[in-house]
C-alpha cells in the first residue's frame, strides 16, 4: 500500500547490511586493503564515508578533497569536519592545475561567449533545467545563466553546440577527480568507493568514467530521501545533512534540482517509487497532494531520464 | 508555407541526422521521437536548432514541449502556426 511512509527504511538494520557488503566486496571480492573516498562535504560522499569507516575500520579509509577553481570553500571546512567526527585520514588534492592544463576552464568560458560575448572570468555562471516538470510537459532543455559582481543576471537557453562543449569541459572535473581517487587507492592498493545515489545512477547524474567510475558503489540502490535518514542515524554533522545539495562544479552555486532532476527529493523519489511499484496515478496524487496529471508528468519524465541516460550505464560494447 | 514541402525537409533533417540516411528505418508523420527512441533530449536541441536557422524562427522556452517537436506533423504543425503568426 503506497503511502507517505513507503521510503522509510529501518536505518539500522540497513547500515548492517551495507557494512556486511562493504567489508566482503572489498576484503573478499576485489581483494583490496581498504576504501578511498571522494569527500565533497555533500551529504552522499559523507555516507559512504561513513559506512567504510564503520565496516572497514577508520584506518582502512582515506578522504580526498579535491578542490579547483569553482569549488565552495564550505566542500573543505565539512569534509574536515566529517573526517574528524569518523576518524579517518582525510588528504588534500588540488585538481586545479590539472584541469588548467586540459583547457578545462579555457574550453568552457569559449562556449559561455558564444552565447553571452560579454562574459569573462569575472562572471559567475551556471546551467540549469525548468524545474516546473510537474506542471507542463515539456522538455529538458538547459539554460545559461551568467551573473557578474554587480548582481547584473542574463539567461539564454543553450544551442546544442554550446552545450556539448560546456558540458565535455566541465566533465574534466569529474574524470579527474576518479583519476586522483585510483591514484590514491592505487598506490594503497585499495579500493574506490562510489558516492552515487539511485537517483543519480539510473537517472543518469554522473559522469561515465568520472564519478561513474568506482570498483563498488554502495548507495546506488538507495533514493535520496533514504540517504538523508542513513546520514543521520550515521551522525553526519548536521551542517552537511542541511546543506542544499549543489553540484559544486560551477561557479555560480547551482543546486541538483535546478541542474538535473527539476523537482524537490521527495517527490521525485516518492513519484519514482510509486512508478516502480505501478501505483495508479490517481492513487499516488492522493497521498503527495498532487493532480493525477501531475503525477503522469512526473512518471513519464523519470522514465525519460532513465532511457536516454542507459548508455551511460552500459560497459563497453563488444562484438560477439 | 507549403506543408508537403516543409513535412518532407523535416523527415530528410530527421533521416540524415538521427538514422544516417537510412531511409529503410520506416518514419510514419506522426510517430514519437520520443516513444520510437529515435531522439533523445539531447537530440531535440539539434531539431529545434534546424528549425531555428532553417525557418528563421525563434522557438521560446515555453514552446519546447512534445505537442510541438515530437513527431514530424507535431514539426510541421508548429513551424505553420509560427510562420502564420
Amino acid at each position: 500500500m503506497f503511502n507517505k511512509d513507503s521510503l522509510k527504511i529501518d536505518s539500522k538494520k540497513v547500515t548492517e547490511y551495507l557494512c556486511q557488503n562493504i567489508l566482503t566486496q572489498i576484503r573478499n571480492k576485489l581483494k583490496k586493503g581498504g576504501a578511498v573516498v571522494g569527500i565533497s562535504g555533500g551529504i552522499d560522499s559523507s555516507v559512504v564515508a561513513a559506512l567504510c569507516a564503520r565496516a572497514l575500520g577508520p584506518k582502512r579509509v582515506l578522504g580526498v578533497m579535491m578542490p579547483e577553481k569553482d569549488s565552495s570553500p564550505d566542500s573543505k571546512l565539512l569534509a574536515l569536519e566529517l573526517a574528524d567526527k569518523f576518524g579517518f585520514e582525510a588528504i588534500e588534492e588540488s585538481i586545479y592545475g590539472g584541469l588548467s592544463g586540459l583547457g578545462c576552464y579555457e574550453k568552457r568560458d569559449e562556449a559561455i561567449k558564444s552565447v553571452f560575448p560579454e562574459y569573462d572570468s569575472s562572471w559567475k555562471s551556471k546551467i540549469t533545467i525548468p524545474t516546473n516538470i510537474l506542471e507542463k510537459d515539456s522538455f529538458n532543455f538547459f539554460t545559461l545563466s551568467i551573473e557578474n559582481e554587480k548582481g547584473e543576471s542574463k539567461t539564454k537557453r543553450l544551442p546544442l553546440k554550446a552545450y556539448l562543449q560546456i558540458v565535455a569541459s566541465t566533465n574534466l572535473k569529474q574524470r579527474l577527480r576518479m583519476t586522483t581517487l585510483y591514484y590514491q587507492a592505487e598506490k594503497r592498493n585499495w579500493a574506490v568507493a562510489g558516492t552515487g545515489n539511485k537517483d543519480e545512477h539510473m537517472q543518469g547524474f554522473f559522469v561515465k568514467y568520472g564519478d561513474g567510475g568506482a570498483d563498488l558503489k554502495p548507495i546506488a540502490h538507495l533514493y535520496k530521501v533514504q540517504v538523508f535518514q542513513l546520514a543521520e542515524y550515521l551522525g553526519v554533522p548536521q551542517k552537511i545533512i542541511e546543506r542544499t545539495p549543489t553540484t559544486d562544479t560551477y561557479s555560480a552555486e547551482v543546486t541538483q534540482e535546478e541542474f538535473f532532476f527539476g523537482l524537490d527529493f521527495y517527490h521525485m523519489d516518492m513519484l519514482w517509487y510509486a512508478m516502480e511499484h505501478d501505483v495508479p496515478p490517481e492513487e499516488a496524487a492522493k497521498v503527495l497532494d498532487l493532480t493525477k496529471e501531475q503525477v503522469e508528468r512526473g512518471y513519464v519524465n523519470i522514465q525519460r531520464k532513465i532511457v536516454a541516460t542507459e548508455y551511460l550505464r552500459m560497459a563497453p560494447l563488444e562484438i560477439e | 508555407m507549403e506543408k508537403d514541402n516543409l513535412r518532407k525537409e523535416i523527415k530528410d533533417f530527421i533521416i540524415e541526422t538521427f538514422l544516417f540516411g537510412d531511409e529503410s528505418e520506416s518514419l510514419q508523420d506522426s510517430d514519437s521521437f520520443m516513444q520510437t527512441g529515435i531522439i533523445d533530449s539531447t537530440g531535440i536541441l539539434e531539431v529545434t536548432g534546424f528549425i531555428e536557422e532553417k525557418y528563421n524562427i525563434t522557438i521560446e522556452n515555453e514552446e519546447m514541449t512534445p505537442n510541438n517537436l515530437d513527431s514530424v506533423e507535431n514539426i510541421v504543425n508548429f513551424i505553420v502556426r509560427k510562420t502564420n503568426g
